[in-house]
């Protein structure tokens, strides 16, 4: 079998495997967290009552295993369930149709961010190893390392000062929805995508030096220099392709995270992504939303790694072609 | 008044009306001695003044949850409650700006049988959204929903005392309760009571017709929800349409109020409200409301038990450096009263508790006490700077002899874990509409709600006589000796009464706030026009 192909096969069993455990994880988690959804939702209004009646018409008066099972039998057909938010009506509120909307405009965001940010640190990361302890080099690894260093929401608010409240070129506010156009969301989701890129440009920019610099050491490099290759035609031509394995995990690292982890971005900016519906979700404890989150996180997480290993093999000729 | 004066009010009554043209106000204005600047901001007062209709509001809500539903019995927080005062919802009672109870979809209401039994007519020809009309049997659903045996309503606590509603014919409703209350209707006005169609004695909330003045156009759960004008409003109601907008950080519900993406912001930040008190165009929304932040002991813990301990505890807390601090001085200190000054029947019991450490120590002596070591459960769940407050508390204590450990309690779960179960906690309690409401709903000895488990037997007769009471000097009378007992024996300690805060843009026009509630007491979409 190709090296490739096992290790795709390989990973996604695995990555099943994960689920499962990650889904365990979660569920028991939820369940040892206090309070539940009834409490949650009734707030100071929850009698014992008013509590029962609500977990009845929910189904939580049933033990713990029974609604497990229920519920990942339910994914096994591909049904996610419904959200506790919608119980007692006859419109329920079905988890696919909850995230779907979200994970789209998470999705949208990554995207974006990642047009502008990997090309660009790719470009900085490569000049810097080029002109390496020059002042350019100095001033892109100060500056990207203060923005990385730099809280999220303190870019976010100052970014929303200058760029929304004084000269007014972009909206204070994302709100975007189902109906907004394409151009308009692009318009709106333009300072969270800046802030995002600020935040994850170093990461990736520095790697791809490092792996750079660290080639140049070798003896080829020396080589190449040695027969007249120009220092910009070795490093694009001779070092890069080399490096390309620790530079695709940074971005597929990176890309992860802007699917996961910009709950705090989408709250200053009131992105409707799927951070702030986890982190709403795991506060009411609305177990089917949370679980099916934390699946696509999971889920995100596995491919991304998987491709950046698929990547790895490909560019180099010595896994991918094995005695 | 002058002839000049009078002149002056008649052309601002005519630009309100629409009558008068800036252009023609303002050579008016100025061939009578005014200038320019002041004659300008004479007509843009006047142009607020009158209602008109048109414009699209636009409302930064602090509040919203991806798990919000359209489920009437699931409104709690400040996102949905106006759902049911003034957006597709329209309930039997309102409360007007003097806090009175008036007919709203009820046309009128009127006691019987020593307020055992209240008669509401329902007003005729109302509609709903999909052009349906509302009857008695849809009223007598709505109620049975909230209070049936399945419910999960909060507010079948409200109407607990309710034994049963009934139609009467098509546009009568009996309601029959199980001892007289002369406030009923004011119970009424809860958000969660608005009226909806029914089918079968089941009402149907899932689309979210309702007969209120706005049409449900989308709702996207912990983001926003758009309403377009009900052309068939049974009132007047000014706005083409609105827009709800859920921005749960501070910062950014400041910067969407700033760049003038909302017109109305709640929550304000206080530490930075004098920077947006002096934005261009705004008003500073601030109304001392009904709503305070309390400190519930349990009386029949040690050593709370002792009612010198507890008035010890109340002359040791510096309520005042409590507003200043954690409330910026939007608020007012608390008296152990959970009546505010301005609600009917308040009294200011006396002696009114303030900082007085020697006092304290000379109470805690008198129960043969010294040093008292006591826990003190808080968090930022309770009310907003829940944990500082605490903290503020310990160190005004320390003066006294008392020493409160500050425990920190997380905020999930706080209701359910710490609040009526530790012996002494932080809560807070909204607007409610009357004294009987606050008497009963934490201090009365069965109160679901009792968070102080304090048990005085002339304080409950006198909540239940009082309610039944029509005579009102009597009534009033009965009420100031509750509060008085309240204030003197009672475990609650009323810490400070906090206004609600916000931002409002002089684009849009009002009247009088209502003081029970935030928004205008859930009124402002129904209530507020563009200017």
């Amino acid at each position: 079998m190709h090296p490739v192909l096992r290790t795709v096969l390989q990973r996604l069993g695995l990555g099943v495997l994960t689920l499962i455990v990650v889904s365990v994880v979660i569920f028991s988690s939820l369940e040892l967290l206090p309070g539940g959804y009834a409490e949650n939702i009734l707030g100071q209004g929850a009698t014992p009552e008013t509590v029962a009646n609500f977990k009845k018409e929910l189904g939580l008066d049933r033990p713990a295993y029974v609604r497990y099972f229920e519920w990942i039998g339910g994914v096994a057909q591909g049904d996610f369930g419904a959200s506790y938010s919608g119980v007692g009506g006859t419109n329920k509120r079905e988890v696919a149709h909850v995230i779907a909307p979200r994970l789209y405009n998470t999705f949208f965001l990554a995207i974006l961010t990642a047009i502008i940010a990997v090309p660009l640190s790719l470009f900085l990361g490569v000049m810097a190893a080029l002109y390496r302890n020059s002042w350019y080099d100095r001033i892109v690894n100060a500056v990207t390392l203060t923005t990385i260093a730099a809280p999220e929401f303190l870019i976010a608010y100052l970014l929303m000062l200058l760029f929304a409240l004084k000269w007014k070129w972009f909206p204070s506010l994302s709100t975007v929805g189902e109906t907004t156009p394409f151009f308009e969301h692009l318009y709106r989701a333009a300072l969270p995508a800046i802030t995002l890129t600020l935040v994850i440009v170093a990461h990736m920019m520095r790697m791809t030096r490092a792996a750079l610099i660290n080639l140049l050491a070798s003896p080829y490099m020396e080589m190449a220099k040695l027969k007249g290759v120009p220092a910009r035609e070795a490093i694009v031509k001779h070092a890069l392709p080399n490096a390309w394995a620790p530079i695709a995990t940074v971005v597929a690292f990176n890309l992860a995270y802007l699917v996961v982890g910009v709950v705090i971005v989408e709250v200053v900016y009131v992105y409707p992504g799927i951070g702030q519906l986890m982190v709403d979700s795991v506060s009411s404890r609305d177990m089917p939303v949370v679980q099916a989150c934390a699946l696509i996180f999971a889920a995100t997480y596995i491919l991304l790694n998987l491709s950046a290993d698929v990547v790895s093999i490909i560019t180099n000729p010595r896994l991918l072609h094995p005695k | 008044m002058t002839e000049f004066e009078m002149k002056m009010k008649s052309a601002q009554k005519a630009v309100g009306l629409g009558k008068l043209s800036r252009r023609d106000f303002m050579q008016f204005a100025i061939a009578s001695g005014v200038t320019i600047s002041a004659a300008s901001i004479m007509f843009a007062q006047a142009a607020r003044a009158e209602p008109k209709k048109g414009g699209v509001f636009k409302a930064g809500i602090g509040h919203g949850q991806t798990t919000d539903s359209l489920d009437p019995a699931t409104w709690s927080n400040g996102f949905t409650f106006g759902w049911g005062k003034s957006v597709m919802g329209a309930p039997l009672v309102q409360v007007n700006q003097k806090n009175e109870p008036v007919p709203h979809v009820a046309e009128s209401f009127e006691p019987a049988d020593g307020a055992k039994k209240w008669i509401f007519k329902i007003r005729k020809g109302i509609t709903y959204h999909d052009g349906k009309t509302l009857t008695a049997d849809d009223v007598v659903a709505t109620i049975n929903y909230h209070i049936g045996p399945d419910s999960k309503s909060p507010a079948k606590g409200v109407l607990s005392n309710v034994v049963s509603v009934k139609a009467d014919g098509p546009d009568t409703v009996v309601f029959e309760l199980n001892g007289g209350n002369a406030d009923f209707p004011f119970l009424l006005t809860d958000y969660h009571l608005s009226i909806y169609p029914s089918e079968g004695g089941k009402i149907m909330w899932e689309k979210g017709i309702g007969a209120g003045p706005y049409v449900l156009k989308s709702f996207e759960p912990g983001v926003k929800l758009v309403a377009d004008r009900n052309p068939n409003y049974f009132k007047e109601t000014y706005f083409d349409g609105i827009e709800l907008l859920s921005i749960i950080d501070v910062a950014a519900r400041t910067n969407a109020y700033l760049s003038g993406e909302v017109h109305f912001i709640d929550r304000a930040d206080l530490k930075t409200i004098d920077m947006l008190k002096s934005a261009p165009e705004t008003e500073l929304y601030n109304v001392s409301g009904f709503a305070h932040y309390t400190a519930p002991m349990h009386c029949d813990a040690k050593p709370f038990d002792d009612v010198n301990v507890r008035q010890a505890i109340k002359y040791a807390i510096n309520r005042q450096d409590l507003v200043d601090k954690i409330l910026f001085g939007y608020g007012s200190p608390g008296n152990d009263n959970p009546l505010s000054p301005s609600m009917k029947y308040a009294i200011n019991a006396e002696p009114v508790y303030s900082y007085d450490p020697e006092k304290a120590k000379s109470l805690l002596k008198k129960a043969g006490l010294e040093n008292i070591k006591v826990d003190l459960s808080a968090s930022d769940a309770a009310f907003p700077g829940g944990v500082d407050a605490a903290l503020l508390m310990a160190d005004h204590a320390k003066a006294a002899g008392i020493e409160i450990n500050v425990v920190r309690e997380p905020n999930d779960s706080y209701w359910d874990n710490v609040w009526l179960k530790k012996p002494w906690s932080l809560c807070y309690w909204g607007g409610r509409p009357t004294a009987d409401a606050f008497l009963s709903i934490s201090l009365a000895a069965d109160a679901a709600w009792n968070d102080t488990n304090w048990k005085n037997p002339r304080f409950n007769e006198l909540v239940v006589a009082a309610r039944a009471e029509t005579d009102e000097a009597k009534r009033q009378a009965m009420y100031a000796e509750a509060q008085q007992l309240v204030h003197d024996d009672g475990g609650q300690v009323v810490l400070m009464f906090n206004n609600y805060v916000g931002a409002l843009s002089t684009k849009i026009g009002h009247n009088e706030f209502n003081t029970d509630y935030d928004h205008d007491g859930g009124y402002m979409y129904e209530r507020w026009w563009m200017a």
